[in-house]
């Protein structure tokens, strides 16, 4: 899934010219102003070559400035169809992966019976097993299993995905490789996850974003502009050749190409292809953007809210340190810790295991070896440890509390001591553990949230690019401030409530700031919706998917960074292309006003006064106008590239962006026509045409 | 240019860039309703709320403070209308002027409303002294009253908290009260400042009566008619309020306008000052004063690079005098540099006053009042116009720095989103294709045609300066082109119409949607709007946006005129 799709490559470009054929339909020009005028363009010259063949004359100009016309429609055209192929190639294999499986449908007197999966429903309920395909989207509401999701993912260490929770949500499509769950599904068919996608990257359901309307107007508008200053020109031609009594270079062919060099068609054709590959490049990077108004509302994010668990730290607690009651020695309370946790799978388990192997000379065999039952944690006695057949010993490690009431009813007692220090690493954010043998209290065991490495440069990262990061967690003020402390978050929101979430997201919203949120609960869900940029995690909940606008696959939530990046990426190359549209027009005035204008009041057949401005010194009028006019068709095709990779965007600050692309597609965009012009002239002329 | 005129310069400018700070702190004060020196006036501001049934305190919301200032225009042209339709027969009319026909009525009704002055009209043989003092002196103050009350609108759209609206009046986004914000700037600033003026103008010899017509013999034997009439009041307040419509016809040539230098002088100031100092009140406004700063840098960059050309043009550029100045069409008491000078004010300020005849400059030189209008009167530009006009501009080039830093941008606080990019597009686009279409009707039609009175690419610049004049709400004309008949008085009217209000409406409605906005506050990747960077990007998108559309109907007017001038070829 995950394989690049080499875009220059002979299929890809020769259907993308098939496509940039098609496209070529009214109905799908005229939703973008700019080159609509240019394919009205084309009709109307080629109507006045093919009349004047009619009556006889092969007039070679106006079918070169024809042919030009269609190439900048079809360049553009063209453009769009190469971003689109690269969501394409995704989407064909997704919808492979919708192939009819036969689904294992319960009935309700709890026998199965097996029917093709289009033909599921919603609320249904369907048995999945080793092996089997899951038929359509839906929720665990049985039973846990290992899921193969790497054909969505691209991932290929399979996930959990067990009912209630925060990672109950299947996919259809994805594959069980072991054990059995019950599924509810919860989308209907056509309308899966799987065919959100498709859609999505096949650019059938894109909505143009709020922005690109933005730009598409102010584009129409330069054109409708420019159309008047060529249309008037007429007339001022008009009454300049019957003042001044000698002739103007004034045709409809003419007329148009200038037209359609000054309207800003360089941008006008590349729009939808930027906006294309925007949501492309998302989900290159495993991101699914359900709404291309949030990819607009990515590059404007100031503020994050995220989950702490999972995000800032890593999602369990670990063991960070022994602490012995006294006449304890250190030794001796981490080999009990460790024995009691040998057969402990939970991650906090196995980080004392790792802690106290890593630190302490310490020889322990396995289970077995030693001879000992483990007794695992119970909701009940909120303890586990082992208990040794042969030497009656027992070991146990909980909550203080807990092993407070095992001690004591064992006739032992809780050292103060050991008391203080609970209360206190408990002050300090931590999670106490205390571990006790038969009636001895040995000491504890303190159990931290960990940092996720790398976060804090990442955070760093958010906050150059003008991200403030806040975040969520259901635990007590004091430890929420020490983790935000140590990872370095900017603000964070303690024993949060879905409610509180929620509030905060509007406060920061009504105070003008465009929130992102990230999220895996059903309980971020109401804060999902309401963020502008909601990001659930593909671990997550349906409903979470569901509420978010955009879904991580990778489930990593300093992905948002990428996601801004995107959309920052995606307006900046708007405007660099736009300015470079703009700046083009300089050269080509200069082009093809003198070239109109050659005879103005020139002398006896000589060379009127306006040619002066032909600073290019191109050869003559007609090779002047059709230099530019390919300028101007191939400089779509040259800037594809660009606009399917975009402009880098780099987090030095909004002045210094400015300044850099100013110059480069500003400057450079002055520039480079009366290069390109001159060039293209001189090739013109040298082979004859014109 | 010699040290006199260096010295002139730089003096003019200088107390216009020294006055204008200090007139500008006074004005916020007053439109803030804070207190200031004036402030002893305050019964007299109360008493025409009294008298009018005007409720001070009530805010207006875009779409009522739109209507209070459509009703109040068309309130205005039509009795002024009416009043130029009846001269004759009413009071003040010593040397028996007949009524004006319907068109000029019209035109002149329409030209006066929407602060353009533009003049089919002759002062002196078509308007009473009671029309030009009921009527058109009244009207050179309201019509820059209701240009400062739009921009004070749109001031307060950019800096007011949507909350602040929805908890004290119960509107949504107030933006001030349009009455209020006519009454204290006609009040307060422009009454105020016209008649210091009219004192210093009299000194000078600026006439002032209700005499009738003097007639006399010259030495060379013939009659002539020395008009009068109470000409200094109404001078004041035409350059203060860069109205620009003169009580005669040769406008401030006439030595019974501007008879000295130093009333020049004078003059001059009187043009820049207001229209200078109200970026500065917009700094003030808005909190920020550096964001004023950036505004009058902008404004002024321009300002200087069209002084530059329209000096060299007319003091060098000429061929046909041996590359000497030309003082064709200039008078003598002024010169060529003070001739230019007014040139390139009347024309950043779309006051349209004229000294000299922009007509007889050289090709370039007349090029650079024209380009100053096309560019939209915004280079200072007229009373509250100039402000409004730029801050359009404004928004679309935050727009453009947006996408170039990767960002919805915003300004002072206030998001720039489609609905402002829009209505901005749609306030420069009806000004730029109107003055095209126009001009281009009237150089194929034989009614359009008929009013030249020069040929070749000169007449196509009278024709283009004539609409580009009108719809920039300047006023100021390239003479030579006969304008009183029913084509040009009806085509002209139209366009000052759309030049003003295809303007005022968008830019209303822009302050209302930004008025509803929450102001955001700046950060890291905030795109600041007061330092250089931003000002060049601004100035650029200005020539750009409405100057590019205008190359080829340039190219066959001054700039084919300048090369055939070079050889030798003049119309």
């Amino acid at each position: 899934m995950r394989k690049e799709i080499r875009l220059w490559s002979f299929p890809i470009l020769s259907r993308a010219v098939g496509m940039a054929f098609l496209k070529l339909d009214p109905r799908k020009e005229i939703r973008n102003p700019v080159m609509f005028m240019v394919w009205v363009g084309s009709i109307f010259i080629s109507a006045v070559f093919i009349a004047g063949v009619l009556q006889g004359v092969f007039d070679g100009f106006n079918l070169q400035i024809a042919i030009w016309l269609w190439f900048t429609v079809l360049f553009a055209n063209f453009s769009e169809s190469m971003a689109e192929i690269q969501g394409k190639a995704r989407a064909d294999a997704l919808r492979a992966m919708r192939t009819k499986t036969i689904a294992r449908r319960l009935l309700p007197n709890g026998k199965e019976e097996s029917v093709p999966s289009a033909q599921l429903r919603l609320g249904d309920r369907v048995v999945c097993e080793t092996g089997d395909v899951i038929p359509g989207d839906g929720e665990v509401v049985e039973g846990i299993a290992s899921v193969d999701e790497s054909a969505i993912t691209g991932e290929s260490a399979p996930v959990i995905r067990e009912s209630g929770g925060d990672r109950s949500a299947v996919t259809g499509g994805t594959k069980v490789i072991s054990d059995r769950i019950v599924v509810r599904i919860t989308a209907e068919q056509g309308k899966t996850f799987v065919d959100r996608l498709i859609g999505l990257v096949e650019n059938a359901t894109r909505q143009k974003t709020p922005g690109e309307i933005a730009l598409l107007i102010l584009l129409s508008a330069f054109s409708i502009i420019f159309l008047a200053a060529v249309g008037t020109l007429w007339f001022f031609s008009d009454y300049s050749v019957k003042q001044s009594g000698t002739s103007a270079f004034i045709t409809t062919a003419v007329l148009f190409a200038l037209l359609v060099c000054l309207i800003p068609t360089t941008i006008g054709g590349l729009l939808s292809a930027i906006g294309i590959s925007s949501v492309s490049k998302l989900i290159k990077k495993n991101v699914l953007a359900l709404s291309g108004r949030a990819v607009d509302a990515a590059g404007d994010i100031d503020v994050m809210l995220l989950d702490k668990t999972g995000t800032v730290t890593l999602g369990n607690r670990m063991a960070s340190a022994f602490y012995p009651a006294k006449g304890v020695q250190e030794n001796a309370l981490a080999e009990a810790a460790l024995l009691a946790s040998l057969a402990d799978e939970t991650p906090e388990g196995r980080s004392i295991v790792n802690l106290a192997r890593r630190n302490y000379p310490i020889k322990a065999g396995s289970m077995t070896e030693i001879g000992g039952r483990f007794v695992p944690f119970s909701a009940k006695t909120r303890m586990s440890g082992i208990d040794f057949q042969d030497s009656k010993k027992s070991i146990r490690k909980g909550a203080a509390e807990a092993v407070k009431d095992w001690v004591r009813s064992a006739g032992g007692s809780f050292p103060v001591e050991v008391a203080s220090k609970v209360s206190e690493i408990s002050a300090e954010g931590g999670t106490p553990l205390a571990v006790a043998r038969n009636n001895e209290v040995l000491g504890v065991v303190y159990l931290k949230d960990v940092v996720k490495g790398g976060i804090k440069d990442r955070l760093l990262h958010l906050r150059k690019m003008g991200i403030r990061s806040i975040m969520i967690t259901g635990d007590n003020p004091l430890t929420a401030a020490t983790i935000a402390a140590e990872a370095g978050v900017d603000d964070y929101i303690a024993e949060a409530t879905p409610q509180a979430k929620l509030e905060r997201i509007r406060a920061e919203q009504k105070s003008g700031h465009l929130v992102a949120m990230i999220g895996d609960g059903t309980n971020d869900a109401p804060a999902l919706a309401q963020a502008d940029v909601g990001v659930a995690m593909s671990s997550g909940t349906q409903v979470a998917r569901e509420a978010g606008n955009m879904v991580d696959l990778d489930s990593n939530p300093t992905k948002l960074i990428d996601i801004v990046e995107v959309g920052k990426e995606q307006l900046m190359t708007r405007g660099a292309l736009t300015t470079f549209s703009i700046a083009n027009d300089v050269a080509k005035f200069f082009a093809i006003l003198p070239a109109m204008f050659l005879g103005l009041y020139a002398v006896a057949g000589g060379i009127g006064p306006l040619w002066a401005l032909n600073v290019m010194k191109l050869a003559s009028p007609q090779s002047a106008v059709l230099s530019a006019v390919i300028f101007n068709a191939l400089i779509i095709v040259a800037l594809i590239p660009l606009a399917l990779r975009g402009v880098r965007y780099r987090a030095i600050g909004a002045i210094r962006i400015l300044r850099r692309n100013l110059l480069v597609y500003g400057v450079g965009g002055i520039i480079a026509p009366f290069v390109g012009i001159k060039a293209i002239d001189l090739l013109v002329h040298a082979i004859g045409l014109a | 240019m010699t040290t006199a005129n260096w010295v002139q310069l730089v003096v003019s400018l200088g107390v216009v860039f020294a006055v204008a700070p200090f007139l500008a702190k006074f004005m916020t004060r007053v439109f803030e309703g804070e207190r200031h020196i004036l402030s002893f006036l305050a019964p007299v501001e109360r008493g025409i709320y009294r008298i009018t049934g005007v409720s001070a305190k009530q805010e207006m919301n875009w779409k009522q403070y739109l209507a209070a200032l459509l009703v109040f225009n068309a309130f205005g042209f039509i009795s002024l209308m009416a009043l130029l339709m009846t001269q004759e027969w009413l009071p003040l009319n010593p040397a028996h002027i007949p009524n004006m026909s319907w068109h000029l009525a019209l035109n002149t009704a329409v030209s006066f409303m929407t602060n353009t002055n533009w003049q089919s009209y002759n002062g002196e043989v078509s308007a009473s002294y009671l029309s030009q003092m009921a009527g058109l002196a009244v009207h050179n103050f309201l019509s820059a009253a209701t240009g400062m009350a739009a921009a004070l609108a749109l001031i307060r759209g950019i800096r007011n908290k949507a909350s602040e609206g929805e908890n004290s009046t119960g509107y949504r986004a107030p933006l001030g009260n349009f009455w209020v914000d006519i009454t204290r700037t006609t009040l307060y600033v422009f009454i105020p400042l016209s008649i210091i003026l009219t004192i210093f103008l009299l000194s000078q010899g600026v006439v002032q009566n209700f005499s009738s017509y003097v007639h006399g013999i010259t030495l060379e034997g013939k009659d002539q008619i020395l008009p009068m009439g109470p000409a200094a009041s109404q001078i004041a307040i035409k350059q203060l309020g860069s109205n620009g419509g003169g009580f005669f016809g040769v406008n401030s040539a006439h030595p019974f306008e501007n008879p000295t230098p130093f009333s020049n002088f004078l003059e001059w100031i009187a043009i820049l000052l207001v229209p200078v100092a109200i970026p500065f009140v917009f700094g003030r406004m808005v909190k920020d004063k550096s964001q004023g700063r950036a505004l009058f840098a902008a404004k002024t960059a321009v300002f200087a690079i069209g002084m530059v050309v329209v000096l060299v043009a007319e003091l060098g550029l000429n061929t046909m005098t041996g590359g000497h100045g030309s003082m064709e069409g200039k008078e003598v008491r002024f010169g060529i540099p003070a001739s230019a000078m007014w040139a390139e004010a009347t024309t950043v300020v779309s006051n349209g006053s004229v000294n000299a005849m922009h007509d007889s400059f050289s090709p370039l030189g007349g090029m650079i009042p024209l380009i100053n209008i096309m560019l939209g009167e915004i280079i200072y530009g007229g009373v509250g116009a100039g402000m409004y006009g730029m801050l359009v501009f404004v928004f679309i080039t935050v727009f453009f720095a947006g996408l170039m830093v990767g960002r919805t941008p915003e300004y002072i606080g206030k998001k720039i989103e489609s609905r402002e990019v829009q209505l901005s597009v749609l306030a420069i686009i009806g000004q730029t294709v109107m003055i095209l279409f126009l001009a281009a009707i009237a150089v194929v039609t034989k009614a359009g045609l008929a009013g030249l009175n020069n040929q070749g690419p000169h007449g196509l610049s009278e024709i283009l300066y004539a609409y580009s004049s009108t719809i920039g709400n300047n006023g100021s004309a390239f003479a030579g082109l006969t304008v009183n008949m029913v084509f040009y008085n009806v085509t002209l009217a139209f366009a000052m119409l759309v030049g003003r209000f295809v303007v005022i409406v968008p830019v209303l409605a822009i302050a209302g949607s930004l008025g509803a906005k929450t102001p955001i506050p700046p950060s890291v990747g905030t795109f600041a709007t007061n330092n250089t960077t931003f000002v060049v990007l601004l100035i650029i998108t200005i020539i750009i946006l409405a100057g590019l559309n205008f190359f080829p109907a340039l190219t066959l007017g001054p700039i084919l005129e300048h090369f055939l001038m070079l050889k030798g070829m003049v119309f």
